[in-house]
């Protein structure tokens, strides 16, 4: 099979059963991640890419390659498509050896020459020595690795990964993104990867996009949609809690900048042109862009994007510490991560007031939902 | 021992099992994965067989099969031959009755298939029979196994249905059963005693080959699937 590799375009609706509208592009060479929590059609989605579910109407376009289209009523099925899938729990054949579940996927190649492809991808997948053993007598990560070999033996059009990483372990979930991470080099395909995890969405993705009860809330590149979320929903499932209302009281074109009015505190926020002075916004900020240590050491002389805050709880978690901290003249509380030993460092407890700056360039406005 | 009898028997259940448990492996199989409206009554329905006397079946087919009835007219016409007091009705109504027997535990099989293991198959190039084949029959291989014993051994013992279909022509419908009921009628507990005995040794056989089978086999595949 010739790789003549294109993009993926997909644009599904659906009403019936689980609702679905999603309108999106995976490239050639790029690590899609579909983020979302369970139960958002993540899964669903997939299975509709792969043919193995037909959506309601919509189109699935694989370069000048029509896979579905509600229009013209075309319907390929799965091995019509020709495609790379790793499910959830790997769907290994439990009647078959590793090695024979990679040969079962390739049948597009002559007979003679199956068993020596199929030794080679577990090679390459660094499953050396276990070609005879049936899956039950394989680890959850060499599971894996004979499935991710299984769907790339068939040197296929797209690869779908559904949540690979949820089945194993820790550990071998650490090695498996390096694994996939140093692939991902190699593939010149669309690859598209199901995760409810967006660490793995930040470490091994180019672009995501984020769905919610079937809904496509924002897609564009992990750090940008964690940055900029469009609105509250996308900032409350990327995970981010600092979350606040204010007002706008300037807009400086010229240095991008348009300035919030956040109780007492005045706020440089990243530019939005359509907002009207005295226009109420709400505004958001990682935790990447709160503070700590520059206030303390005294190197903060501006007067704007500082909060003083006084520090309700602490919270350990592992190596780091959560905060909770209640803002000066504000009702809201102001949520921070910071390493376990720079907390201890910097003696923040229970009690203590101090006061935070907050990153400019990351304090970004949502849209009016 | 009346050997016409049992080998009448052992034609009979070879000839249900292999009428059988082919149609339970297909519609076991579509019980299994879809779903549709109306789904429960026709499992209900399938189970009926279990809980209806078999006297009560062997009635209503022989009075459906008869040659008073429309359907038996029809039959006749089309086979050249009766059904009722035929060995071929006995075949029908042996097959009817051990319905629940078959796809019962066919479907359970298909059912602990994981989707995920079929969607990789169709993801793998593999045609729908080329996944039956190569991938959930050799799962589901217990469960048809549980379902071919159980239905030959009930063939073998059945005796309401078959009395009431059949009648009890000698060579042609008159099994082990209806032959153990005669010797006892004519007080030949002997004859009576050693074919029972055959019968239960059949029995016990059966269901501690099927336990064990079942067990090695469904063991294997239990721990494939996990």
């Amino acid at each position: 099979m010739s790789q003549d590799v294109a993009d993926l375009s997909c644009k599904i609706y659906q009403q019936e059963g689980i609702a679905l509208d999603a309108e999106f592009v995976c490239r050639a060479g790029e690590v899609l991640a579909v983020v979302g929590p369970s139960g958002g059609g993540k899964s669903t989605l997939m299975r509709m890419i792969a043919g193995l579910t037909k959506p309601e109407s919509g189109e699935i376009r694989y370069g000048d390659s029509v896979w579905f289209s509600s229009e013209s009523g075309r319907y390929l099925t799965p091995q019509q498509r020709h495609l790379g899938y790793v499910p959830q729990h790997f769907g290994l054949f439990p009647n078959m050896t590793a090695l024979a579940n990679v040969v079962a996927a390739l049948d597009h190649i002559p007979k003679a020459e199956r068993v020596a492809r199929a030794k080679d991808w577990l090679e390459r997948v660094n499953l050396h020595g276990l070609p005879d053993r049936l899956p039950a007598n394989l680890s959850g990560g060499q599971r894996q690795r004979v499935a991710l070999a299984r769907a790339l033996a068939r040197e296929p059009r797209v690869l779908l990964l559904d949540e690979p990483f949820s089945a194993v372990d820790r550990e071998t979930r650490e090695r498996l993104y390096l694994e996939l991470a140093r692939l991902k080099e190699q593939l010149a395909i669309p690859v598209i990867m199901v995760t409810h995890d967006l660490n793995e969405a930040l470490l091994l993705a180019d672009r995501m996009i984020l769905i919610s009860q079937g809904t496509l809330l924002q897609q564009g590149s992990p750090r940008e949609v964690l940055s900029r979320p469009r609105n509250e929903a996308v900032a409350k499932q990327m995970g981010l809690r600092n979350l606040f209302d204010a007002h706008v009281v300037a807009q400086e074109a010229e240095r991008q900048i348009t300035w919030l009015k956040f109780g007492e505190h005045l706020i440089a926020g990243n530019y939005r042109e359509e907002l009207d002075i005295g226009a109420k916004v709400r505004w958001v900020i990682p935790n990447q862009g709160v503070r700590f240590n520059s206030i303390t050491k005294g190197r903060l002389c501006r007067s704007f994007n500082k909060l003083s805050i006084t520090i309700e709880s602490c919270l350990s978690m592992g190596e780091t510490m959560r905060i909770l901290a209640s803002i000066k003249g504000v009702k809201h509380h102001l949520n921070a991560e910071v390493p376990l030993h720079f907390a201890q460092k910097m003696g923040l407890a229970p009690g203590v007031e101090t006061e935070v700056a907050l990153k400019s360039e990351l304090i970004h406005i949502l849209e009016n939902d | 021992m009346d050997w016409q009898a049992l080998l009448l028997s052992i034609k009979l259940s070879c000839v249900t099992v292999l009428v059988l448990i082919p149609c339970a492996i297909w519609a076991g199989r579509f019980l299994a994965y879809r779903q549709f409206r109306g789904k429960s009554w026709l499992e209900a329905l399938i189970m009926v067989p279990l809980v209806l006397p078999p006297t009560v079946i062997g009635y209503y087919l022989l009075v459906g099969l008869g040659s008073q009835s429309w359907l038996g007219q029809t039959l006749e016409a089309l086979l050249g031959q009766q059904l009722v007091f035929h060995f071929s009705g006995l075949v029908v109504a042996s097959v009817l009755v051990n319905i629940p027997f078959a796809i019962q535990p066919i479907q359970r099989a298909f059912e602990a298939v994981p989707e995920e293991v079929r969607d990789a198959g169709a993801c793998c190039g593999m045609s729908p029979a080329k996944v039956l084949f190569k991938i959930e029959l050799p799962l589901v291989w217990p469960g048809v196994l549980t379902a071919l014993v159980l239905c030959f051994s009930h063939v073998l013992g059945e005796f309401g249905v078959v009395l009431m279909m059949g009648g009890n022509i000698a060579g042609e419908t008159k099994t082990i059963a209806i032959s153990i009921y005669d010797s006892v009628q004519a007080f030949d507990f002997a004859a009576a005693g050693q074919m029972s005995l055959l019968l239960l040794l059949f029995a016990i056989t059966a269901l501690a080959l099927t336990t064990s089978l079942s067990r090695r086999l469904g063991g294997v595949s239990v721990s494939r699937r996990r």
